[in-house]
């Protein structure tokens, strides 16, 4: 039933590049996990392993029927995801103050991860069929910013602001390489202008205070300061080689927080130095440039745009996770695909992954 | 679809997609330009910091908001606690260590060790508190030693100190370290667990202006944990100063006054509503709780039987006794029932269905009309009122003068009290309200229950002329630099619905009640220029039976509250007081005598020694009236 030409035109380059960097992503979330541990988390590594299986069949799945088959289904995605979002607001797992987990059997996982990846999907479709020249204007941008704003919303409320971020700078990505009419860009950036003070004037004083910390979190040395400098350390005492597997001391000692998750990077930087980190850097440019060149080739409104959606989420997600573990951003939960530990996260990162290879095995198909 | 984006779409994405790989290289380029800056530039730097762990966080403590009585006086301070440390990691050998230490402070080595023996991991980085509050002896030796013991440290953090002791305690309340349940609680966002937070009182109700701003510092430490440097560092901010209502002299005499004694004096000025003192006993020390209570002396504490954690004056209900009849007198007189001029018969007992109720005063008090009634506290006179009033009409006028219902003083938890009605029998009893029970109902017995703070903002409506005002605790608040935050001003929580006429009766009686030889208060009257109005109240505590001899000497608990309600001067109220001493017996004899040397007190406070002759004997009255 496959056709020939499917084989032919497979994109080995991009199921290689998938390869390294579950290698390093397993191997830097093993250091992470064990390095100076007797205890506890030794099983996160095999977890993760697990989850890696689950998302190469994910993957595997998701190259296999044609890509366009997600225009037809892409309300119902997003209807799903929305449906899971608003489920975990009231029978999530409470875990450290918010509530981002679901609970299926022995599994937990985060309905907001998948949420990225429904919203890519239905503003591809909608973008695919509204898309012209001229750009959009703000009547065309109404349904896509509905369409975000309430992942947006249920995402904030759990509150998880890492991927609400994302999910905003996904669409506004997506919406920006669409188009936008100059005079709809005007009055987007002005009504911004104007309603950000006024907001702000609004807002009682400890919620100030909370958004002063969270744009410069070195106001707060005991909280989000010390978590950056401790990162800066471990990644900064890597130096040009590295301090070796296994070695880095920061990450042994935990003196960083979230070293699994969020600041997996750091652990990275620590152990296998500069030289390490540029591998691991150039292999996510490689993958960027590369799903770019996908959406390069790709012939169909529909999958230009899908294929651009998800180059735009790794992208982003590699930009924040690896400028917050160095001090450039603001720290917010943002994983760092293949290497940060969680199974929501490395299934949806494969199921991206799938995507983007249907996307360009099809690339010669016509109907 | 589009035509034109079906044939031209791919050239066009294209072209946008250029501006794309312009942007991501430019990211990319920054990242690696930070990578190269933080691993190849200052590695070396980080790579030393690195290598001892050597950034250690540090807390700077703020001192929690003063608390001031209405002039100015200290009430609530802070005082510098000396808390010993330890940095398990820069203390090796920590055994050694810890050995030294104990000799230098005197505390065994093993107590030390067991605080020390459970830290691992990240921990043995971080300061374990070995000891709190070691007091300044062991200061200077720990400070005279400090290079034979490593990784040790002190810190000075502010710990709550309480002037007057027990004095006011349960108003200003006192601290202890914050509950779990707390923690979730969205008031308490800004705490870590191990904090002291505010569990009652103006430190429970004003915690958010009491609180400061905790500071912090990272700091890098050298081998043996001596900081060698600040790399960050915010300054603590003090918490706002509160002035309270009350006036400290008074509050004193308040608390000599109740000395030995069950029970709360609670005065205000009727004008502003401002509590001027507050008092209950037997009282606690908050002292006692700032570095904690072990649970065997917080389960005594709680366990006495006459509750020296309660607040009484604002969560202790009462019957109000005669005291009610003030409310009695109001609901019978608007409601036309009786007039000044109506007059009943007292022959000391009336018969009412098959029951035989007593008058307080077994001669009865002859023919009086509601003046001599209320002067005089007869109870026969009400019992005929209360044969011609409804007690739903009672209850109305009793929660229309604010009983049954928190005053809104605004700390804590008030008591809410309890004016029955027919619908309520019904509803909380199960069955009809029978007539005999508003016999009792209307001299303040049966099911009627009132709060001290209840009957003082009553009673200062009356001296008010019918307007009822909120009494308020806390008269302002000013940053620690002295800048005005908030300022209380009074609030008028309604109207008494009274006519003047009925305003001038009832005043003239409390008047009677004090200044006349028949007066219940006769024995009180202060004298010395002042004259004072109020009503007496003995509240049973249980119920009498007929034929008992009433002279017979009950025991403690058994015996009834002693009420007392005024206010003074008459002619022009400066300040209302409520007096309840539980199993005080007599109001007359009991309450209304500290609430005269209490106004005295007040109006004239240089004749404070000259006057203190304490209670007197009450020549006039035997017993009381119920």
């Amino acid at each position: 039933m496959i056709d020939r030409r499917l084989i032919q035109n497979f994109d080995w380059r991009l199921l290689g590049l998938t390869f390294v960097l579950s290698l390093m992503g397993i191997m830097t979330l093993y250091s992470a996990v064990t390095a100076g541990k007797s205890n506890v988390q030794d099983a996160l590594y095999l977890k993760q392993i697990v989850w890696y299986c689950a998302g190469f069949g994910v993957m595997i799945i998701s190259f296999l029927f044609n890509y366009k088959a997600l225009d037809r289904w892409s309300i119902l995605i997003y209807g799903l995801s929305i449906l899971l979002l608003v489920l975990v607001l009231f029978v999530g797992k409470h875990v450290g103050g918010s509530k981002r987990w679901l609970m299926v059997g022995p599994f937990s996982f985060q309905p907001s991860e998948f949420a990225k990846l429904a919203v890519i999907i239905v503003l591809a479709r909608y973008y695919s069929k509204t898309a012209n020249i001229k750009g959009l204007s703000i009547g065309g941008l109404l349904t896509p910013f509905l369409l975000s704003i309430v992942p947006f919303i249920l995402i904030m409320l759990q509150p998880d602001l890492g991927t609400a971020m994302l999910i905003f700078l996904i669409a506004a990505s997506m919406s920006v390489f669409i188009k936008i009419e100059r005079k709809a860009f005007i009055y987007i950036i002005s009504t911004g202008v104007i309603i950000l003070p006024m907001v702000w004037f609004l807002l009682k004083d400890y919620q100030k205070q909370r958004i002063m910390t969270f744009l410069n979190p070195e106001h707060d040395p005991l909280g989000a300061g010390y978590h950056i400098i401790q990162s800066k350390i471990a990644i900064g005492s890597g130096m040009i080689s590295g301090k070796g597997f296994l070695k880095g001391t920061q990450s042994a000692l935990s003196f960083l927080p979230e070293q699994h998750t969020d600041f997996i990077f750091s652990v990275l930087a620590e152990e296998w130095g500069f030289i390490g980190s540029l591998v691991l850097i150039l292999v996510f440019f490689m993958l960027i440039t590369w799903s770019l060149k996908i959406t390069h080739g790709c012939r169909d409104p529909f999958g230009t745009i899908l294929s651009f959606g998800i180059s735009a989420m790794l992208s982003w997600q590699v930009v924040v996770n690896t400028g917050m573990a160095m001090g450039l951003m603001p720290v917010v939960g943002v994983t760092l695909p293949f290497i940060s530990y969680g199974g929501s996260s490395i299934i949806t990162t494969l199921a991206s992954i799938g995507i983007l290879l249907n996307i360009s095995m099809r690339r010669y198909l016509f109907e | 679809m589009s035509k034109f984006i079906k044939s031209t779409d791919s050239e066009w994405f294209r072209h946008r997609l250029s501006g794309v790989m312009y942007f991501v290289t430019a990211a990319f380029v920054v990242i690696f330009l930070r990578l190269f800056y933080l691993q190849v530039i200052e590695g070396e730097e980080f790579r030393r910091l690195s290598e001892n762990n050597c950034i250690r966080l540090q807390r700077i403590e703020y001192p929690r908001g003063l608390i001031f009585d209405r002039n100015g006086i200290l009430l609530v301070d802070n005082r510098p606690s000396f808390n010993l440390s330890i940095v398990l990691n820069d203390a090796r050998p920590v055994k050694l260590t810890l050995e030294k230490l104990s000799q230098y402070i005197g505390v065994p080595a093993g107590e030390l060790a067991s605080k020390a023996d459970c830290i691992k991991g990240i921990s043995s980085y971080r300061p374990v508190l070995l000891k709190q509050d070691i007091g300044r002896n062991a200061l200077a030796a720990v400070e005279a030693h400090k290079y034979e013991l490593p990784g040790v440290s002190i810190d000075v953090q502010p710990k709550r100190y309480y002037l007057h002791r027990n004095s006011a305690a349960h108003l200003i309340g006192y601290l202890s370290e914050i509950s779990s349940n707390e923690l979730k609680d969205k008031k308490y966002l800004k705490n870590k667990p191990g904090d002291f937070v505010g569990k009652s009182g103006i430190e429970k109700s004003f915690e958010n202006y009491l609180i400061g701003k905790r500071g912090g510092r990272q700091v890098e430490v050298n081998v043996s944990g001596q900081v060698v440097r600040v790399l960050e560092n915010i300054d603590a901010e003090a918490g706002n100063s509160i002035y309270l209502t009350i006036d400290q002299r008074l509050q004193k005499k308040a608390e000599e006054l109740l000395e030995g004694k069950a029970g709360a004096v609670v005065a205000m000025e009727p004008s502003s509503g401002q509590i001027l003192a507050m008092t209950s006993k037997p009282s606690f020390d908050p002292n006692e709780f700032v570095c904690g209570l072990t649970h065997d002396e917080w389960k005594i504490l709680i366990s006495q039987p006459n509750r020296p954690m309660e607040n009484k004056a604002i969560k202790g209900e009462y019957p109000p006794a005669s005291t009610y009849k003030i409310v009695t007198s109001i609901a019978a007189l608007e409601e036309k029932v009786i007039d000044i001029n109506t007059s009943f018969y007292c022959p000391g007992y009336i018969k009412y269905g098959n029951r035989e109720f007593r008058c307080w005063k077994k001669g009865g008090h002859g023919s009086v009309n509601v003046v001599r009634a209320l002067a005089e506290s007869c109870d026969v006179f009400f019992y005929n009122v209360g044969q011609r009033l409804d007690i739903d009409k009672l209850a109305w006028y009793a929660k229309a003068c604010g009983l049954g219902a928190p005053t809104g003083i605004g700390f804590e938890q008030e008591g809410a009290g309890l004016i029955p009605s027919a619908i309520w029998k019904k509803k909380r009893i199960g069955t009809a309200w029978s007539s005999g029970e508003t016999l009792s109902a209307v001299i303040g017995q049966g099911y009627n229950l009132v709060t001290p703070i209840q009957m003082l903002v009553l009673i200062s409506s009356i001296a008010n002329g019918g307007k009822r005002i909120k009494p308020v605790v806390m008269k302002r608040i000013e940053t620690p630099e002295g800048r005005l935050i908030t300022e209380s001003s009074p609030e008028i929580l309604g109207n008494i619905p009274i006519s003047q006429n009925t305003i001038d009766i009832v005043s003239k009686s409390l008047w009677e009640a004090v200044n006349k030889n028949y007066g219940t208060a006769w024995g009180a009257r202060p004298g010395g220029g002042i004259e004072m109005s109020g009503k007496t109240g003995t509240a049973q505590v249980f119920g009498r039976k007929e034929g008992d001899d009433e002279k017979k000497r009950v025991p403690q608990h058994l015996r009834p509250h002693a009420w007392f309600v005024a206010y003074a001067p008459s002619s022009d109220p400066k300040i209302a007081v409520s007096v309840i001493v539980e199993h005080g017996e007599h109001g007359s004899s009991t309450a209304a005598p500290i609430a005269r040397e209490l106004i005295r007190s007040y109006l004239n406070p240089e004749s404070e020694n000259s006057n203190n002759a304490g209670v007197v004997a009450d020549y006039n009255i035997v017993y009381d009236e119920y």
